[in-house]
């Protein structure tokens, strides 16, 4: 069999035709190209962080950095105006705490009945499940929090007002249950077999197996996946918007109204604060305290899991 | 003497398994309430919304009565953000996880870019309101227009695209990039008819994850200053608009009962969106999931 | 289009006729003192091998002993392994490809590979064929179809796919994928073939089609096979290379090597007695 004889062209000699006629140099211009789209997530950052450091100085040139920290009032819209954050602080952690007294146990235990317990088929089942609420628009939320749950409570604790703490951190704390169900999933699944094999051939139970060997294995990616959460809270806008209503307070009660420091930048935004007022830089100075609180959460899961992730 | 009494672990055994089986009961019922709490909220706002649901409600415009508001221009409002959220963010997430899997030297500049990746997923959603208020609204004077929205929404969806496209990259075999190496084809070439074309699934899985959560998303848009109430359709993308979530969370807000059926309406139809984008995401999956 | 075959202008003399009289062929590759190492690890020692033109040299040893190495060093896809340093020379065609101004493309272009797992891309079998070509601008349908068929022919798998050319090679076996890459390779007809133990992950009647045809393409291409079967080396090659611990021990013809070995490891080899 002759191959190359009998064909009427030679494929080598096209290829170096063609070679000759293209001039443009892809491989030199695309990967300075593609280094220009990555650069854009960097800029998005220095953007951030930026915007919010130059409009928080303006805010800080009008209002005392130590008001802005110690006063206990904040009180933008009063004739005397009050601009201390730690009512819109306290408020956030409310929720926070209410929503991590939810959804930390539910989606722990989830987690263990998934990856411990759980069928194949069952797990195929729920995780979608769970994939489902964790994609359902917050302003959703919201809405359920304000027209089913708060009305529910309100027949449970007749006390309970319109816009309270309790029913915006219960939703909140569904929102990220979840997150945490989900991410702890994926550190008990990853716990090797062996070491749930070495408990089981001692004759523990499968409760014990999880409680003393498999969790232990598992926690820092279980503390990481609560501290992301619970950073979600902080950050939820929409379900505290809708249903805490907007009165700034530091009681500790969970019954009355509050506002979080996400809501009073939705307060601001959605009314008529003109441009260059007080209160238009006011939300700056609060994203940027919320900006560091998340950040500070998200830098601290990194940290977690970073520094306990090789132990088998 | 024996150290362990035989008899005596025997007899705690029953009891260490009964605590085991209330447990798993425990964790069980625990699992149901996720599922129990989505069939409640679907369930109230159908009942509460269907009854607003009807043609009228998809062809009015906002009104101040609601028994005329319809939703006509948020849903326009959506798809025209969307229509600017895809393809941004898209070209960018795609972009940079090629650059991060295909390109990037082991450096200081790439570590950085990849836990700037990881902490910008983790900023809330407001803050990059903020971002978009301050550098796309004012400092690029694009005002409250569809292009402003969509480019502050394309960054906040920016690292969920690009770590689906990393996953999807990564999960290319080094067989076909070898194979085409071997054939003489060069690294851009290997990328654009080899790994791209295999990543595509997973890449479009994660867009699609991504767009919905743009789709959902109200907060950025509150401080960007989309309106909420509108009574017109865009005609380019310098015009303002709104969106559903914005819509829903104006009827949300307002005393009316009436309004609160509106907005139940308002949901279905988001619902209704988020469930027919997931559709397709699942049926790419589902499609492309055994190919190597 | 231009009716020339470029390698019989430069070896007119080569025939099929004249296969085995090694004397009077061509060298394709001149290798000489060629050390590689994976970061501190010498891989290969002072290597020093010239291929022929229209020959099927075997490169045979045990795992670890530095052919894959090697092979891999022909069309530098080596590169792919971060912290590989080279020195020494490599000749192809009578230029050092280690040099790095020689284009890996160019030479990837001359010299095609075919790898130990069978590795089609995710498309139809159509597609797999014309991507060579497709990539290096060859785009006229009608040349294309041709080009198709005629390596599907050249890797003798026509016949079982010329049916579902535009089905995806994923439905085919894993010995017709492996001819399938064979002729996705012989689509920008190389000069040389390299293949990385084309068959270890094949059955039996799978790696003997294979072998068959070796020895039909030896006719058109040089080949240079990396197997650690050493009755296939036997069957297929004109010469065979003895790598050991990352040195070449013994490169001779392989009527030679497999019966009168110069070398007692070669021997200790070869009958089995280790590896």
């Amino acid at each position: 069999m002759e191959l190359r004889k009998t064909e009427m062209y030679s494929v080598q000699e096209m290829i170096l035709e063609k070679k000759r006629k293209k001039k443009v140099n892809m491989e030199k211009i695309i990967p300075k190209l593609l280094f220009l789209t990555a650069a854009i997530s960097v800029f998005t950052t220095i953007g951030i962080i930026l915007t919010l450091i130059f409009e928080t100085f303006i805010f800080f040139d009008r209002v005392s950095i130590v008001e802005f920290f110690t006063e206990a009032k904040w009180l933008p819209f009063a004739s005397t105006p009050s601009f201390g954050i730690m009512p819109l602080i306290v408020g956030t952690l409310k929720i926070t705490v209410i929503a991590a007294v939810v959804a930390v146990p539910v989606g722990l235990a989830t987690a263990i009945f998934l990856s411990e317990y759980a069928s194949e088929k069952t797990r195929r089942i729920i995780k979608p499940i769970l994939e489902v609420l964790a994609g359902i628009p917050t302003i959703v939320y919201g809405f359920f929090a304000l027209t089913f749950v708060t009305p529910v409570l309100r027949d449970l604790f007749p006390s309970l007002d319109m816009f309270n703490a309790l029913s915006p951190g219960i939703v909140v704390g569904i929102m990220i249950m979840p997150m945490i169900a989900s991410l702890s999933e994926d550190a008990l699944v990853s716990v090797p077999k062996s070491i749930r094999e070495g408990a089981y051939a001692l004759g523990a139970t499968k409760l014990e197996t999880t409680i003393k060997v498999v969790l232990p294995a598992a926690i820092s990616g279980i503390m990481a996946s609560i501290v992301l959460a619970l950073s979600r809270a902080i950050g939820e806008t929409m379900i505290v918007s809708v249903a805490g209503g907007s009165t700034p307070n530091m009681s500790m009660d969970v019954t009355s109204s509050i506002q979080t420091m996400t809501a009073y930048i939705v307060q601001v935004s959605s009314g008529d604060a003109g441009y260059g007022t007080t209160i238009y830089y006011s939300i700056y100075a609060v994203g940027m305290t919320l900006f560091v609180f998340t950040l500070i959460m998200n830098l601290l899961a990194q940290f977690i899991s970073r520094k306990f992730r090789e132990e088998y | 003497m024996k150290l362990i009494n035989k008899s005596h672990v025997a007899k705690k055994m029953p009891a260490r398994l009964a605590v085991n089986t209330i447990c798993k009961g425990l964790f069980f019922l625990a699992t149901l309430v996720g599922l129990l709490v989505l069939a409640i909220l679907f369930y109230r706002i159908f009942t509460q919304g269907i009854g607003s649901l009807n043609g009228d409600f998809l062809q009015n415009f906002a009104s101040r009565k609601p028994e005329e508001a319809g939703i006509k221009a948020a849903l326009i409002g959506s798809i025209w953000l969307m229509v600017v959220v895809a393809p941004v963010s898209l070209l960018l997430g795609v972009g940079t996880a090629i650059y991060l899997e295909e390109y990037a030297r082991k450096n200081w500049i790439t570590t950085f870019i990849k836990v700037n990746i990881s902490n910008l997923a983790g900023v809330p959603s407001i803050v990059f309101g903020l971002l978009g208020l301050t550098v796309f609204v004012r400092a690029l004077a694009l005002d409250r227009s569809i292009l402003a929205a969509g480019l502050t929404m394309s960054l906040l969806v920016l690292p969920v695209i690009i770590v689906a496209a990393q996953e999807a990259i990564r999960a290319v075999p080094r067989d076909l990039r070898e194979a085409s190496f071997g054939m003489g084809a060069t690294k851009w070439q290997t990328i654009l008819k080899v790994v791209l074309p295999a990543a595509i699934p997973g890449i479009l899985t994660g867009g699609i994850l991504a767009l919905s959560r743009a789709i959902g998303e109200t907060a950025p848009l509150v401080v960007v200053g989309i309106p909420m109430f509108i009574a017109f359709l865009p005609q380019s993308f310098m015009d303002t608009f709104t969106v559903l979530p914005m819509q829903i969370y104006n009827w949300t807000s307002r005393p009316q009962e009436e309004f609160q059926q509106v907005a139940a309406a308002g949901i279905i139809v988001l619902l209704i969106l988020l469930i027919f984008m997931n559709s397709i995401a699942v049926i790419i999956r589902n499609k492309f999931q055994k190919r190597y | 289009m231009n009716m020339t075959l470029t390698r019989e202008k430069e070896s007119p003399a080569i025939g099929v006729e004249n296969v085995g009289s090694a004397a009077l062929t061509e060298k394709v590759y001149e290798t000489s003192n060629l050390n590689l190492w994976y970061g501190e690890n010498h891989a290969l020692k002072n290597i020093n091998l010239d291929m022929h033109q229209n020959e099927v040299t075997a490169i045979i040893g045990p795992s670890g002993c530095g052919k894959s190495t090697y092979i891999k060093t022909l069309n530098r896809m080596i590169e792919l392994v971060p912290d590989v340093k080279t020195t020494g020379q490599i000749k192809y065609r009578n230029r050092n490809i280690l040099d790095q101004s020689y284009k890996v493309e160019d030479l990837r272009t001359q010299v095609g590979m075919v790898f130990q797992k069978p590795n089609p891309f995710p498309k139809s079998i159509y597609e797999n064929v014309v991507y060579g070509p497709k990539i290096h601008g060859i785009k006229n349908k009608k040349i294309l179809d041709e080009i198709v068929e005629k390596s599907l022919k050249g890797a003798a798998i026509w016949d079982e796919v010329k049916d579902r050319l535009h089905e995806n090679a994923y439905g085919l076996s894993g010995g017709q994928q492996q001819r399938l890459c064979l002729a996705r390779c012989l689509a920008i007809e190389p000069d040389v073939i390299l293949m990385d133990e084309p068959t270890s992950a094949l059955d039996p009647i799978s790696t003997l089609k294979i072998e068959e045809l070796v020895q039909e393409l030896k006719k058109d291409f040089s080949i240079i096979i990396v197997t650690h079967n050493m009755q296939q080396a036997a069957r297929i090659s004109d010469r065979t290379a003895f790598f050991l611990n990352g040195e070449v021990i013994e490169y001779s013809d392989t009527n030679t090597i497999f019966s009168n070995p110069n070398d007692k490891r070669t021997e200790d080899y070869i009958t089995g007695r280790f590896g």
